[in-house]
């Protein structure tokens, strides 16, 4: 994987989303894969992916909302990946530090999407917000993010310090 | 409210035994968490499971579990310290990332640092092996007034 060519960073959509992975990682994230995140849409430095709601992550079994370790989850997904797909040169990336705003609660039995956006790329550090919230209510969303991201060293550099 | 984690809440403080509730909340029982009272002081545990993996390349365990494990370890040491029957509302919750998770099963303990009227504050932190060497620590803010609150 370390010598194959990387698709453009201009790429967008959901499928130059997944060359960028396939390229980073091999192939799909464990645990994203088995939450059934997937890339909605993937363009300029902003990612948008949905959870669908799963009986399984769900943080109160009287009211079925879900657990904020599942919105972790899916903003930690969006604002990691989405700052790999934003790289010029995509590479993994460490979560630093995740900040996350509960503004309102999540409703029970709706898919979850949260869109990330890779605002700020520096040499070794990159910076990302995202909120949650369901479809078509993105204006008052469940939650709201800010992290900081380590850019692991490229293949080709010569030690990792 | 809930009715079953509040009656499980109850058992588990008479009983000390506190892994029943957490089979109770099914993100937990996702996750694998397992509590026990350990020398007075109530310890989490996340065994390793591949599919929690996050970067495959160094089988580090994803961020996401890492928040929801020290999310959930917050609100069980809530739980264990208060009296109230009131199930704590998570306002935000800041996870600091200090080491890499590889293929390592975890630890976890909190301590609540400030306990209002409305809000509680936890400091939570998780390890493998040597707890002097946290792989993660967050800090949370809940709100723990009645149900209608704020």
């Amino acid at each position: 994987m370390s010598g194959s060519p990387l698709p453009p960073q201009s790429g967008s959509g959901p499928e130059a989303f997944h060359a960028v992975m396939r390229a980073v990682f091999g192939g799909v994230v464990p645990y994203v894969q088995l939450l059934g995140i997937t890339v909605e849409d993937y363009e300029d430095r902003t990612l948008l992916m949905r959870l669908p709601y799963d009986g399984s992550l769900v943080g109160d079994p009287d009211s079925g909302v879900l657990h904020g370790g599942a919105v972790t989850t899916l903003i930690d997904s969006a604002c990691g990946l989405g700052v790999i797909a934003a790289l010029e040169k995509p590479r993994p990336v460490a979560t630093l530090d995740l900040r996350i705003d509960y503004l309102k609660p999540a409703e029970a039995g709706r898919d979850l999407f949260c869109r990330s956006d890779c605002y700020r790329i520096a040499q070794q550090v990159a910076f990302a917000r995202a909120t949650a919230f369901h479809l078509g209510e993105e204006e008052t969303p469940v939650a709201a993010a800010l992290g900081s991201f380590m850019l692991a060293d490229l293949p080709s550099s010569e030690n990792g310090a | 409210m809930s009715g079953l984690l509040k009656s499980l809440l109850a058992e588990a403080r008479a009983s000390g035994d506190w892994q029943r509730l957490v089979e109770a909340v099914p993100y937990a029982r996702h996750l694998g968490v397992e509590a026990e009272l350990v020398e007075g002081e109530l310890l989490l545990r996340l065994p390793f499971k591949e599919p929690l993996v996050g970067n495959p390349s160094l089988q580090a365990l994803h961020g996401g579990v890492l928040g929801g494990f020290l999310e959930t370890a917050a609100i069980l040491t809530l739980l264990w310290r208060l009296d109230s029957p009131v199930i704590p509302k998570t306002i935000t919750n800041t996870v600091d990332y200090l080491r890499s998770a590889r293929g390592l099963d975890l630890q976890a303990s909190g301590e609540v640092t400030r306990l209002g009227r409305r809000v509680a504050s936890v400091a939570v932190a998780c390890w493998s092996k040597e707890r002097q060497k946290p792989l993660a620590s967050a800090r949370l803010h809940f709100l723990v007034g009645g149900a209608k609150a704020p």
